[in-house]
């Protein structure tokens, strides 16, 4: 499961968290609540100053927010495609398609 | 009360084998020289990249007690900031003479890099480190691949921008890469990719470098040996320190700063002669020209204003902060000093320096009071 930080005060998710609202300026309505795990590769890079090369990619859930994550099984990123966050060891990783139905929980 | 750069200089590129201060002490002195002017004149710093204490530091080095200085610190960009607050300060008595330096060391020092610092307690710390970016390339790939998607273009175009800027390098005898013959966009291509899609040659260089401006009233400036250049407009914005801000990585703050420099300078982009824009990477040339209002979104590779004329960082010098050296070249273009390489008749220039991962942005029109 992934979480992101939401405002209940004006139903706003954001990322990374913070101690106030950037939407509404509440602060005290704020928490963490599970996201549907799916989201679309906004942009990506293949960083090959390394020993195995990795995927960095900027993440738009379909929720709103944007996160930085790893993309993975992919071997054809390409941007604005579908992706779904997984587990996997020792950091999650987005692989190709959405979940269906989209779920809290991610496999 | 009108402000203007009255002296430039570079101070020793490349591999210098020299340390920061030695170089710093170079531009600051040439500039002055080119000035007309001397150290006792000095009254007002603003460097950064030296100690904690940068201003300080410099004018204790160089026996100066100054009564205005700022050490803003927002990467490439702040060479920009800083004219458009000593223009303040000039204007408003604080000082008379504002000596802006940058120099780094950084090829000699072999002190350069790739992985930046990430400070713990910043949400970027624990939401972006992990994932090992390379800061701040990726970011600037990430832009370029987005680029690259929406406009249906290919990588082989952007390299065309790192060809142009070895052309034009072999016009400046300066130029790290000058003597070096020309670049092919297939030689762009071969080179080795670093974060995709940005190779090793759509990268700027890793010199030594640096220089320094002199700024006093424009009065002051007629009565010394340089034409004077004017400060005509400025603008400057910060928009992100996270790779995971910006709604559109395509829309960046150069958009705002353009039409505030342009607004206060009462002028439009087709009015400008010549551009210095801060070519960090290749895409940072058609993205920034396309902001500043140079080209339609998308169209910045065909762009026909000249810019970059030294050959920029990609070809020219790239001390790791670039903001102060375009200052400097677009100082010798509106007084006509470029040779070869001068943009004929060239009388406003804008220069445009861009800081972190275009996290900060700050735009300058420039004038000459022509004799
Ligand atoms: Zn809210």
């Amino acid at each position: 499961m992934i979480v992101i930080q939401k405002c209940l005060a004006c139903d706003r998710w954001q990322h990374p968290g913070r101690p106030i609202c950037l939407t509404c300026g509440d602060a005290e309505n704020l928490g963490d609540a599970p996201v549907t795990g799916n989201g679309n590769v906004d942009s990506f890079t293949v960083v090959h100053r390394a020993a195995a090369p990795y995927i960095v990619a900027r993440i738009r859930l379909v929720e709103g927010p944007i996160v930085l994550g790893h993309l993975a099984d992919n071997p054809e990123p390409r941007c604005d495609q579908p992706v779904r966050f997984v587990h996997r060891d020792p950091l999650p990783v987005w692989i190709p398609g959405h979940h269906h139905p989209p779920s809290t929980r991610s496999r | 009360m009108s402000v203007a750069i009255a002296g430039a200089a570079e101070c020793d590129l490349g591999k210098t084998g020299k340390t920061v201060l030695e170089l710093q002490t170079q531009a600051v002195t040439r500039a002055l020289a080119d000035a007309g002017l001397t150290l006792a004149d000095v009254d007002g710093i603003a460097t950064n990249g030296i100690s904690r204490f940068s201003a300080t530091q410099i004018a204790d080095y160089l026996g100066i007690q100054p009564f205005w200085c700022d050490s803003t610190f927002e990467g490439g960009a702040v060479f920009e900031m800083y004219v458009a607050r000593a223009a303040q300060a000039i204007a408003a008595g604080q000082c008379s003479t504002v000596v802006i330096s940058y120099a780094s060391n950084q090829r000699s020092a072999r002190s350069r890099n790739l992985t930046g610092v990430y400070t713990e307690g910043t949400p970027e710390a624990s939401w972006e480190e992990p994932f090992r970016p390379l800061y701040p390339i990726s970011y600037y790939a990430m832009v370029a691949q987005r680029y690259l998607h929406v406009h249906g273009l290919r990588r082989a175009d952007l390299a065309g921008v790192a060809v142009a800027a070895r052309a034009r390098a072999q016009r400046n005898p300066a130029a790290w890469t000058y003597g070096k013959g020309p670049l092919t966009v297939d030689d762009v291509l071969a080179a080795e990719l670093i974060s995709s899609p940005l190779g090793a040659l759509d990268c700027c260089l890793v010199t030594d470098g640096g220089g320094a401006i002199v700024m006093t009233s424009l009065d002051r400036a007629r009565d010394l040996p340089r034409e004077p250049v004017t400060v005509l407009g400025y603008g400057e914005k910060l928009t992100h320190t996270s790779m995971t801000s910006a709604a559109d990585l395509l829309r960046t703050g150069a958009i705002d700063t353009g039409q505030r420099a342009f607004a206060r300078a009462g002028l439009r982009p087709s009015e400008i002669d010549v551009v210095q824009l801060y070519d960090s990477f290749t895409i940072s040339v058609p993205l920034g020209l396309e902001a500043l209002g140079f080209a339609a979104p998308g169209e910045g590779l065909g762009v026909t204003v000249p810019h970059n004329t030294t050959g920029g960082g990609l070809a020219y010098c790239h001390p790791g902060q670039f903001g102060v050296l375009l200052l400097v070249e677009a100082v010798r273009q509106l007084r006509g000093e470029c040779g070869e390489r001068q943009v004929p008749g060239a009388a406003t220039a804008l220069v445009h320096g861009t800081g972190g991962i275009l996290s900060s942005h700050a735009t300058l029109i420039l004038g000459v009071d022509r004799r």
